[in-house]
């Protein structure tokens, strides 16, 4: 085939471009993954019964925060890595500033508590669920991710995939943090923050295989 | 370099909002540039020019398919350079040509230079176009090669004129996919 006919093919009847498809796909995506990561942590494991507490709220609140910032972030990123080139000029400081945050927090919690507590603030009641839930509930807001990224053209395929791992991860805490009963900084640093930092390596790994085009 | 990127830009924009002829100019201009480019490239690593117009044409499709993810407020340049850097990665890796790596060099490497001397690729697109979809390559005939408009596809494939658009979209994405599988060796 000579270029020239290709490139008479594809100039035939010309369609315009859709600029802002990728953005809204992926906000679509986003979107998605949250009503599946809420529907789990509802009618799956079931929201916290002392739900109307203060106690309870605040914690909730910190959870949420924390897990709609990374969200948020990460889809701003994501958003600039699904353009071709997308990588140049993006520095990754701003989105580690939740983990920033969180583990200053952490560190505060800790450091204004007697040793013998530290423990118990770290490893709450359930930390195995928290390990285990944040990325099982990741998997359907992963899928919903990648297939948005693909609709893009990423050219940095391990950074692309690990920003969708990061917003899966994000956004099944934003589920998860409705169940789950631990309330301390020290265990939101960990075991939330650890989950989701796993969720973006899963994410790097398999960028390159799910997203290439 | 400079009225290079202006004019393209334009060019690119007008594409954008479907102007056929811009988006011809367009592809044409840039093609040149592509050919130079990977010539360059695999030369390096002893590879033929028939190659470098099989990645010439990936690229061109790749940018055709992709052209909605160009952000115009942003220059055109490095957004051609990361396609084809892309694509010449790609291509080698399946190739396995070579564990060649591609340093990243500056964008405008990509316009640096024309070339005319177009060879005819290896695809070849009436057996590709035997490997879609009957809705698809009935849908790409008519509307691509024949240049019928819409309507007159869609009363050709007995498609509705949306089923049309779908159809010429995803058979150009099959058409790429197949000529990405075309290369490994």
């Amino acid at each position: 085939m000579k270029t020239e006919d290709l490139v008479a093919l594809l100039s035939t009847n010309l369609e315009p471009a859709d600029r802002s498809a990728a953005v809204r796909t992926l906000g679509l995506a986003a979107g998605a993954g949250v009503v599946v990561a809420l529907g789990i942590a509802v009618f799956g494991l079931g929201v916290r019964s002392d739900f109307a507490t203060t106690r309870a709220l605040i914690f909730l609140a910190v959870k949420l925060a924390f897990a709609i910032a990374i969200v948020g972030l990460a889809i701003v990123y994501l958003a600039k890595l699904m353009r071709p080139g997308g990588e140049r000029n993006i520095s990754a400081f701003l989105i580690i500033a939740p983990f920033l945050v969180i583990m200053f927090l952490a560190a505060i919690s800790l450091g204004s508590a007697p040793r013998a507590h530290w423990d118990r603030m770290i490893a709450g009641d359930e930390w195995l669920e928290c390990l285990l839930s944040i990325p099982i509930i990741a998997i359907v807001p992963f899928a919903c991710s990648i297939w948005a990224v693909r609709k893009g053209a990423p050219t940095n395929l391990v950074r692309a995939g690990a920003l969708a791992g990061l917003v899966a991860g994000g956004v099944s805490a934003i589920g998860y943090a409705l169940h789950c009963t631990d309330d301390s900084l020290p265990f939101i640093a960990v075991w939330y923050g650890g989950t989701i930092v796993l969720c973006t390596l899963a994410g790097a790994a398999l960028g390159p295989r799910l997203l290439r085009w | 370099m400079m009225t290079d990127e202006i004019e393209l830009k334009a060019l690119m924009l007008a594409s954008q909002e479907g102007d056929a002829a811009a988006h011809r100019m367009l592809l044409d201009r840039l093609s040149s540039r592509l050919r130079a480019y990977y010539k360059g490239k695999l030369a390096r690593i002893g590879k033929a020019g028939a190659e470098a117009e099989d990645l010439v044409q990936e690229a061109v499709l790749a940018i055709h398919l992709k052209r909605g993810t160009y952000d115009p407020g942003e220059p055109l340049t490095p957004w051609v350079y990361a396609i084809a850097r892309y694509k010449l990665i790609d291509f080698l890796r399946r190739s396995r040509a070579s564990r060649m790596d591609v340093p990243i060099e500056e964008a405008d490497e990509v316009m640096a230079r024309d070339d005319h001397d177009a060879a005819e690729s290896s695809y070849d697109i009436k057996r590709l176009m035997e490997r879609l979809t009957k809705n698809m390559r009935c849908a790409v005939e008519a509307v691509k090669l024949d240049g019928l408009s819409t309507a007159e596809a869609a009363k050709r494939c007995g498609l509705s004129e949306s089923g049309v658009k779908i159809n010429v979209h995803r058979g150009l994405k099959r058409l790429a996919a197949l000529i990405a599988q075309e290369n490994v060796q």
